[in-house]
């Protein structure tokens, strides 16, 4: 019985103190996603895409992140990255409307993209 | 009398505390998704660096007699170019691609000491003057260009025109736009409205007797220099009206054209797509 109640007191103590740095570090992708999105929204695209990145470095699991940055690769051109960016956003979240979406879209575009590459 | 009354009015106090609070609450949160307007570009699928000039030279067209489809294809495609490519677009005679195919094949048949070159009237002479045997006199459907296609693998042929036009990048190729009909059943929308007067679009499917055109052109990109191809892109579109309209040869040429000729300029400049994402809190 002791054991039991030591060992919940270990979980909740562990949980307990990991909870507020996960939710730190959402909410600093969470402000840096939301800056991109106001700078992307006046054109400034570069700035957006260095916000983006920093938003997936600091929470690894944020799927918005991933899809905000692909839309800025998209932007840039940058198709392979575009494409590694939507699909880790699907990975992390699958039913997600929106982000399938974007990249049935891109995928359009990066299909005729290839194609130039093919016949180049 | 009074208890209900106050309790009533209580619930509706906590009722609108929690409502403006949710209101607080979602004000700040604002909406989860932005759609933005987006331009993805894409690279020129030709590297044009090496030209100052291009020839569009002419094509082996076919399909309908409406309209002289090899002329108004040249004519279109210079005039795209001249205006949305850096490259200098000669004006040079329309080549007959058609007659010079013959003229090329009756002069290996030996008919002819030397095959006809660019806006050589002896092109149409050797037309008049026999069939070619392998050759269709027109070119009525796809299977009918097949034959002539073997001149843009003539890289003598090329790399001569390229030198007569100081080595310019040269567009060729085949174009045929040939008349379609068909009938059949066609969902399309109908505007009905009800007893209140208020109006609602319902799908109706109606049968329809159809016509129009099929356009087919293969764009081939050759180097002035080399004679060598660099490579080609095959197109299709098509077009169906309501077989009452009476639509001419040239203006659905033009429709369908107007589809393909932002693929083709984008062999020699980026291209912009646009479109719309949605961005993600």
């Amino acid at each position: 019985m002791n054991l039991r109640v030591v060992a919940a007191l270990i979980l909740a103590g562990l949980f307990g103190s990991a909870a507020p740095l996960i939710a730190d570090a959402r909410a600093d992708a969470r402000a840096q996603v939301e800056f991109g999105i106001d700078v992307a929204g006046r054109g400034l695209w570069h700035e957006a895409m260095y916000r983006w990145e920093r938003a997936v470095e600091l929470d690894p699991t944020y799927a918005a992140a991933y899809n905000d940055l692909a839309i800025a690769y998209e932007h840039e051109g940058q198709f392979a990255k575009a494409r590694q960016a939507y699909e880790k956003a699907l990975q992390l979240e699958p039913n997600n409307a929106q982000i399938r979406q974007n990249f049935d879209l891109f995928k359009e575009i990066n299909d005729r993209a290839v194609q130039v590459k093919e016949k180049s | 009398m009074t208890a209900p009354s106050r309790s009533k009015r209580s619930r509706s106090v906590a009722l609108g505390v929690v409502t403006f609070a949710a209101a607080v609450v979602l004000a700040a949160c604002g909406p989860s998704f932005f759609e933005i307007p987006l331009e993805t570009p894409l690279q020129p699928k030709l590297d044009v660096t090496p030209f100052q000039r291009v020839l569009v030279a002419g094509f082996v067209a076919g399909g309908t007699e409406a309209l002289d489809t090899n002329q108004e294809t040249v004519r279109l495609l210079r005039s795209q170019l001249r205006t949305k490519s850096s490259l200098k677009v000669i004006d040079a005679d329309v080549m007959p691609l058609l007659e010079i195919v013959q003229a090329q094949a009756k002069a290996s048949d030996g008919e002819f000491a030397q095959a006809p070159g660019p806006g050589d009237q002896s092109a149409q002479a050797a037309l008049d003057r026999a069939d070619v045997p392998g050759l269709p006199k027109a070119i009525k459907v796809e299977k009918d260009l097949e034959p002539y296609e073997r001149i843009f693998a003539n890289t003598a042929y090329w790399k001569k025109i390229g030198e007569e036009y100081q080595n310019p990048l040269i567009v060729t190729g085949t174009v045929l736009f040939t008349p379609q009909s068909r009938s059949g059943f066609v969902q399309r929308e109908q505007e009905e409205f009800d007893s209140f007067g208020r109006r609602r679009v319902v799908p109706v499917r109606t049968y329809m007797e159809r016509t129009g055109y099929i356009l087919r052109p293969k764009f081939v990109f050759i180097d002035g220099r080399t004679g060598a191809t660099l490579y080609s892109e095959t197109y299709r579109e098509e077009i169906l009206y309501n077989a009452q309209q009476n639509t001419p040869a040239l203006s659905s040429y033009f429709e369908l054209m107007d589809r393909l000729v932002p693929n083709f300029l984008g062999n020699f400049s980026t291209q912009k797509i646009k479109g719309t994402r949605v961005l993600l809190r």
